[in-house]
């Protein structure tokens, strides 16, 4: 059983009391446990099965404007006690940095929504490999599918964050999920896709049937690819794809980036950057959304934020000490985003595959090739040459690459948006991107 | 030595009868204790951001029989925790019988010293280390916008507990120093990276100057960036550097010889044993017995030691890099490659510090040859999809080749090749192997392990570069 509320809260005030007791002139505090059960089959047999148990706790300490942290995953008092005296100490010698500080009071959370983030229901490993039989057998029904694994996860978490300014809150969440990976192979090549669910609530996740068919179906069409020719081309990021541009361009908007000048969208507020049609929106209390939070990992009150509207920039996401730093309030993003979205575009998938007689379609890209300090990008890219809208022959080991800077003024978005991941966008078209092949 | 229960209601003997009896049935299987300490301090943007201390108490249970693996982790360390965790294997595997084997060889040499380099030194030492990298960055190049320096180090000490009450122990230290650099000039910014590390203490960077080294080679590459065009787009030929570059090897060929890919069909390798991958004089050795070295260890986390396996000989592929799992059902012997990141993971076969050993020819011959091409000197990582072959890795240092000469850097761009082909691509290996310089994490089923790469310069005949310019 996942360890409830009193116990982590008193956990939380025997380290707080402590570190007061030692002289911390502040201190914030994070406990939590999670409880993970996992399935794991191949090619239609019980393959693995894993049950994780973890608990965790981590520490600052301020001594004015100096800090340490620490964290440990032994909650025992014995070994806690040591671990924050030996966190004071270190806090004691380490210099000191102005913008040091806990959250303005102010801006702490006070009202906690249910956002309705926790399932209480629980899957036994039995009825897990039901549904895992039902999916591989779905996901089989091609001979050239050589190999099918997959896999079911339940989890279970709860924490708590208390700070000694009196925050002190935690929920539990929950997550279930499932997800299947094919191979499939004819006398030219050999490839791999997937699809996955994962809700909040046992009730939600896909069906196995539909599932398996889907990773089957998408390794299929990937068999002898071919190698296009380098040139300027029009390229679509399939739904999978185009989250992760939205993801760049909240690591570039974070106040870290931007208060050490090391993004490309430094000094960018109030300006054009993406096109006229584009909105981003973070909204953190979406029910049931893999990204909600109520408050941010310092207890500071997360409001819905407009991004950007109409292609301009609106907001950075801002911590404490970077907002110090940049002489800007928290808007409760340490940790990053929370639910974030690209608006819909206008045009339907059908039309934007139509929009051009000739389009790369990319489901998969591999490589870090993206420079957040210059917006430069390159990746190596897997996909379908679209032709009037017709998926002609599947194309691998091609680059796609371009500069954040002048492929965001060049998206179009589908009207395609859903909620799967915490980061989403609709399917993207940006004109112009430079493909590198044969 | 580490006693990972003595402070719980666990005695020895607990321990011991729970491990045999809940295995006593199944092919394999092992108790795994693990404590971690690290720590992790980082100047940034003038100031120490940050200094973490990390210590991570806990246990891994694993049966196995036949195919099917059951684990079990918590970082409770109690009789009762231990029981659930036998619970939840013996539900798993309780229709699968095995014979256990009580065998693993035990000899191999110490690679590192069982030290604490977390405690070597005062965090006060430290700290003056990363101050001074600032002051002496900021000084040397008024160009400097942004400075990031850090040390991390740890200490992991893990036992391993088989049925029957034999017990394997290690104590592996780990350290590396990193530092960032970014440069602003006419408006344009690029940032320069290089580290240095091993299983060793702190003390080769804190006693003498060895960190200016690092300093002027992130300086170096981040100068070389501002001055850089836009990189070619389209296949070529390509010139790789000695050293950090083998991440190509690591990427394009490690993991797909690594055995539970091949255990499974899924790798592009699979059916290639004996047979010719690569070219004529290229041999690939997978390490994991060099003295103290990031990817380097004593023995695996399933307490086999780790050896020199040769993967690729002279072209021919010879070998694959096994755990016991897939050594048992592929028929063969473990390598001493069963690896997990802690306690927290279950072991798969991977890397260690992976090789390619030289040749004849120079780096001046390589270029010599090459009319229109890229002189690859580092990289950032690299990414491989093991189904397919085709792989990827980023440049950070490049520069372009024209008739035989180098002529002026370029941006950083992806590299993208077909791993089983690729090695037959290659027409010249350098007599100048150089091992990188410490600082590898290898990524896979979402566990990060330290590795190392080394290799000699190469010449690869055709290549994908993915930059802009047509």
């Amino acid at each position: 059983m996942i360890k409830d509320q009193e116990f982590l809260k008193s956990k939380a005030s025997y380290c707080l009391d402590l570190a007061k007791k030692l002289g911390a002139t502040d201190a914030s505090v994070t406990i939590g446990n999670s409880i993970s059960e996992t399935v794991n089959f191949r090619n239609k047999v019980l393959d693995e099965s894993n049950r994780s148990d973890s608990l965790a706790m981590g520490i600052e300490t301020y001594i004015g404007k100096r800090k340490s942290s620490i964290s440990s995953s032994n909650l025992l008092d014995e070994n806690l006690k040591v671990l924050i005296e030996k966190c004071f100490e270190t806090t004691k010698i380490t210099p000191e940095d102005e913008f040091n500080s806990l959250p303005d009071k102010e801006l702490l959370a006070t009202n906690i929504k249910d956002l309705d983030l926790y399932d209480q229901s629980h899957i036994e490993n039995d009825k897990k490999i039901d549904y895992l039989k039902e999916l591989e057998e779905a996901a089989s029904f091609d001979k050239k599918i050589i190999n099918t694994e997959s896999s079911f996860t339940e989890d279970k978490s709860n924490f708590i964050f208390a700070n000694s300014d009196g925050f002190c809150n935690g929920y539990k969440t929950s997550s279930f999920s499932a997800s299947c990976v094919t191979v499939a192979k004819d006398d030219v090549s050999m490839e791999r896709d997937y699809e996955f669910t994962n809700k909040r609530h046992l009730s939600d996740i896909a069906d196995p049937l539909k599932l398996g068919k889907i990773a089957a179906d998408q390794t299929l069409k990937k068999l002898s690819p071919k190698k296009i020719g380098s040139n300027k081309i029009s390229v679509i990021f399939d739904k999978r794809i185009s989250k992760n541009l939205l993801s760049s361009f909240a690591s570039a908007i974070s106040s870290s980036s931007i208060a050490r000048g090391t993004s490309f969208l430094k000094d960018k507020m109030d300006q054009k950057i993406f096109s006229n049609s584009i909105n981003i929106v973070d909204k953190p209390d979406l029910k049931k959304a893999m990204g909600s939070k109520c408050f941010d990992s310092e207890g500071v009150k997360t409001d819905s934020l407009n991004l950007v509207t109409s292609g301009i920039l609106n907001n950075y996401l801002i911590d404490t000490y970077n907002g110090k730093k940049l002489k800007l309030k928290s808007n409760g993003r340490c940790g990053g985003s929370t639910n974030l979205f690209f608006e819909n575009g206008k045009i339907s998938y059908e039309d934007l595959l139509k929009s051009h007689s000739k389009i790369l379609y990319v489901t998969e890209t591999i490589g870090h090739g993206t420079n957040l300090v210059t917006g430069d990008y390159s990746v190596g890219a897997t996909g379908f040459l679209v032709e009037d809208g017709e998926l002609k022959y599947p194309v691998n080991e091609i680059t796609i690459a371009g500069n954040f800077n002048e492929m965001f003024k060049n998206i179009t978005l589908a009207n395609d948006l859903e909620f799967k991941y915490s980061v989403n966008s609709p399917t993207m078209m940006i004109d112009g991107m430079t493909v590198a092949g044969k | 030595m580490c006693n990972f229960f003595n402070k719980s209601d666990l005695t020895r003997k607990d321990v011991d009868e729970i491990v045999s009896d809940t295995l006593k049935n199944c092919d394999d299987g092992e108790l795994y204790f693990e404590n971690s300490k690290s720590e992790s301090i980082v100047l940034d943007d003038n100031k120490i951001k940050s200094s973490n201390y990390t210590s991570d108490l806990g246990f891994g249970f694993r049966a196995i029989s036949n195919e099917v693996v059951a684990y079990s982790h918590s970082n409770e360390i109690s009789k009762d925790s231990l029981k659930n965790s036998a619970k939840s294997l013996q539900s798993t595997l309780k229709s699968i019988k095995g014979t256990y084997n009580h065998e693993i060889p035990k000899t191999n040499n110490k690679f590192y010293d069982a030290i604490n380099p977390i405690e070597q030194k005062t965090l006060d030492s430290k700290l003056e280390v990363l101050n001074k990298v600032n002051d002496y960055l900021r000084k040397k190049d008024s160009t400097v916008k942004q400075v990031t320096a850090s040390f991390s180090g740890e200490q992991k000490s893990i036992e391993i507990i088989r049925s029957g009450g034999e017990s394997l122990t290690d104590v592996r230290p780990l350290i590396r120093f990193n530092v960032s650099v970014m440069l602003e000039k006419n408006g344009r910014k690029e940032t320069g990276v290089y580290g240095i590390g091993g299983r060793q203490s702190y003390d080769d960077y804190l006693n003498n100057d060895n960190w200016k080294n690092v300093c002027e080679e992130a300086l170096r590459i981040a100068s070389i960036n501002l001055d850089s065009k836009p990189a070619p787009a389209g296949e070529m030929k390509v010139v790789l550097g000695p050293g950090w570059p083998a991440i190509l090897i690591h990427e394009a060929i490690g993991h797909g010889l690594e055995g539970d890919f091949n255990r499974k069909k899924t790798s592009a390798f699979h059916n290639l044993m004996g047979q010719k991958v690569a070219s004529e004089g290229v041999t690939i050795v997978d390490d994991g017995t060099i003295d103290k070295r990031r990817g380097s260890l004593t023995i695996d986390d399933e307490g086999t030691p780790t050896e020199r396996t040769v993967l690729i000989e002279n072209g021919i592929l010879k070998n694959f890099m096994q755990d016991r799992l897939n050594a048992r059902l592929m028929n063969t012997r473990s390598t001493g490659s069963g690896r997990r990141e802690s306690y927290k993971h279950i072991v798969l076969p991977r890397m260690r510090n992976t090789m390619m050993l030289s040749g004849k020819n120079t780096q001046d011959e390589m270029i010599k040859s090459v009319d229109k091409g890229i002189f690859a000197v580092s990289f950032g990582g690299g990414q491989v999809d093991i189904t397919s072959g085709k792989f990827v890795f980023n440049c950070t240092e490049a520069y372009e080749i024209n008739n035989g000469k180098i002529g002026s850097p370029i941006k950083g761009a992806t590299l993208i090749g077909d791993g089983p082909s690729i090695l037959k691509e290659v027409s010249m290996v350098g007599n100048d192997m150089m091992m990188d310089p410490g600082i590898g994490t290898c990524g896979k089923a979402g566990q990060g392990v330290p590795v190392g790469v080394a290799q000699p310069s190469i010449l690869i005949d055709k290549m994908t570069v993915g930059g802009t310019k047509l």
